[in-house]
């Protein structure tokens, strides 16, 4: 699915160069589930915005399903994220002042479907996370957890093959956090491709795969099988 | 597999059995008047700069208008007259002419009428003193009928009472020639009356009212009695307001003397554009010739200073608003970072950004410059006819005017931070990591 080849961010801050990530060639199969983890500023996000398309590299090259990402024009990148990624933020990012259903129909929306589709699909996700009966509710209205199910419901709504998550349990308590957890990996099992950068060890155990970062080089873990 | 059918029965059910308005479809403009409703004082207060100066422009232009067109009105049925009056008077309103308590010789009238100038048809001298009828304050304003100058032989020779309208002489037909007739309420067209009784009063029709005076009606006035004539019908002039006697009874009881305040004469135009004013000034000069174009060109003078300064109200208020829209604008962009910045990473285009403020300014254009457009065609009418006395209607043209200004202020003002929005980086989604 991803492919990065020879990928180095660097950015000018007060006049001097940080290398958030260097040199890094990884490869992230379709269908994998890989969990980014490291240090504060080891480049995890820079990482995650690059897959994103929203963050051109200084070198390097990054493909998605074998076309390079930023090779394409800005619009066409923006297409490309609506249609085929899908974010989960730590912070949920919903829009305060739209209720969950509306929410969920923002990328709905953004994609050109029509009034009875975004409605007709909005609803279908939202029952999916089991907030059928919250569709009307502000975020203010809802739990953290809920508000995450809400974020959740909106990844999924163009249906997108990739899902890119940023910190998705760092707000949540311990019981949300293995039901999101959950959701997600079956969000996986539906074959789709999961990039997840955690701090969260036991988020982290969910992914099949897990990288490390440290100071912008990116390292396969091998987690040893169970005894 | 008979579970998932169930459960995907139960779901469609649920789909379809959904009818809250919450779940309504959502489109661009929807986003935008949620979005608005979701912070509408900042919005608003900036609105209302926008408003206003479409207000002012709507009410002070409508007004202007209607009294341009209530002069022109009047300039048609009042012709060329002329004002003779005491050389440091200054004047702004033709109706007002006696009202500056200043006096010259009454003797002026005989020596105009002397003069046969051409041009001449009928001269009206007036005094106008304070009175009180049962300690109600009026005005009294003392006339010469016509029948008076009939009744002196001197003035008869000059027989310019009977010159015919439009005559050999060249006269423009004029109300005030027209209107010669003997009926009493010529005078609230013709500023003439053809006989007037020394005990004889003529009221007009917002005094009358007041008084609770009738035609036939005994009045009380400065220790004399008086037998109501006629009541005027109503001018929209001060002269509503007044009482009317014969000026030598006005002179005798207010002790004024043989003086009189002014002397209106109704003269054929050609000759009032020409040298009729240069011969009156030479006949009389100890006094001041006005002719009514010039008090009306005063009048238009102040209509169109208002009208200007209508537009600079406008402008500065726009500006204003502009300002205001745009500095809301900027601290809008700024609030809503997180917001825009999902929204983009969810797929929204920059151009769909800027479409969103954009929309948003060219809402609150277009309700600013209807609101006040309606706010000011209301305060026109409510203003117009206790300023000027002229009736308004609404001009659509003012409408178009206001809106499509508002509009462009609005919008350009927030062109610059939708572009700051459109240009925001979407990676400050993860900025929390």
């Amino acid at each position: 699915m991803y492919q990065l080849q020879s990928v180095s961010k660097t950015y000018e801050r007060r006049g001097q160069s940080v290398t958030a990530l260097d040199e890094t060639n990884l490869e992230i199969p379709a269908g994998d589930f890989v969990a980014i983890v490291g240090p504060s500023g080891s480049g995890k996000t820079t990482l995650l915005s690059l897959l994103g398309g929203m963050l051109a590299p200084t070198s390097g090259e990054i493909l998605l399903g074998g076309q390079s990402l930023y090779d394409l024009p800005v619009e066409e990148r923006t297409i490309l994220r609506r249609d085929k990624i899908g974010f989960v933020f730590q912070s949920f990012n919903l829009v305060p002042w739209l209720t969950a259903c509306e929410n969920v129909q923002i990328p709905l929306l953004l994609a050109g479907r029509s009034g009875d589709q975004q409605q007709e699909r909005a609803l279908e996700m939202l029952d999916r996370v089991g907030l059928a009966d919250r569709v009307d509710h502000r975020p203010s209205e809802l739990s953290q957890g809920q508000q995450q199910r809400v974020a959740l419901a909106r990844t999924l709504a163009n249906d997108p093959q990739v899902i890119l998550a940023d910190e998705p349990t760092g707000n949540l308590d311990s019981g949300t956090r293995q039901q999101v957890m959950d959701y997600l990996t079956e969000f996986h099992d539906d074959g789709r491709t999961i990039v997840m950068v955690t701090h969260d060890q036991e988020a982290a155990a969910f992914a099949g795969r897990t990288i490390r970062l440290v100071s912008g080089v990116a390292k396969d873990i091998v987690v040893p099988e169970a005894a | 597999m008979c579970g998932e059918t169930k459960q995907a029965a139960q779901r469609n059910e649920f789909i379809t059995s959904f009818n809250d308005p919450g779940t309504e479809p959502m489109n661009l403009r929807s986003l935008i008047w949620k979005e608005l409703w979701q912070r509408p004082t900042p919005m608003l207060t900036s609105l209302l700069a926008v408003t206003l100066g479409v207000t002012a422009l709507v009410a002070i232009q409508n007004i202007t208008v209607y009294s341009e067109q209530k002069i022109a009105g009047e300039m048609d049925s009042l012709g060329a007259n002329v004002l003779v009056l005491p050389p440091t008077v200054t004047l702004q309103d033709y109706y007002g002419a006696d009202m500056h308590g200043q006096t010259m010789p009454e003797e002026y009238v005989t020596q105009l009428a002397l003069a046969r100038m051409p041009g001449v048809q009928n001269l009206a001298p007036k005094l106008c003193v304070e009175a009180s009828v049962d300690t109600i304050p009026v005005t009294l304003a003392g006339i010469l009928p016509r029948s008076e100058f009939e009744a002196k032989s001197a003035w008869q020779g000059l027989n310019m009472l009977a010159s015919p309208v439009g005559s050999d002489r060249g006269c423009c037909p004029t109300a005030t020639s027209v209107g010669g007739d003997d009926d009493p309420n010529s005078l609230a067209t013709t500023r003439t009356v053809q006989d007037l009784g020394d005990h004889e009063l003529i009221l007009g029709t917002d005094i009358a009212s007041q008084l609770g005076a009738d035609v036939g009606d005994e009045l009380s006035l400065l220790g004399e009695d008086f037998q109501v004539l006629t009541v005027l019908p109503a001018t929209g002039t001060i002269d509503d307001g007044r009482l009317f006697a014969h000026l030598h009874t006005v002179q005798r009881l207010s002790g004024a003397g043989p003086v009189v305040n002014v002397i209106e004469i109704m003269a054929c135009c050609e000759d009032a554009a020409g040298d009729l004013i240069s011969d009156l000034s030479a006949e009389l000069p100890e006094t001041r010739i006005v002719t009514i174009a010039q008090v009306i060109e005063t009048q238009v003078a102040v209509n169109g200073l208002m009208s200007r300064l209508s537009w600079v109200f406008f402008g500065i208020l726009l500006l204003v608003g502009g300002a205001s829209i745009a500095s809301v604008m900027y601290a809008n962009v700024a609030e809503r970072r997180q917001e825009i910045g999902t929204m983009m990473a969810l797929g929204a285009s920059r151009q769909f950004v800027t479409r969103m403020f954009l929309g948003k300014a060219t809402l609150l254009g277009v309700t600013g410059g209807a609101g006040g457009f309606v706010i000011g065609t209301i305060l026109a009418a409510l203003l117009g006819p206790h300023l000027l006395g002229v009736s308004v209607e609404p001009m659509p043209q003012l409408f178009a005017i206001g809106i499509a200004t508002a509009t462009l202020v609005a919008v350009a003002a927030s062109y610059l931070p939708a572009r700051r929005a459109a240009g925001l980086d979407p990676c400050l989604v993860f900025k929390d990591a």
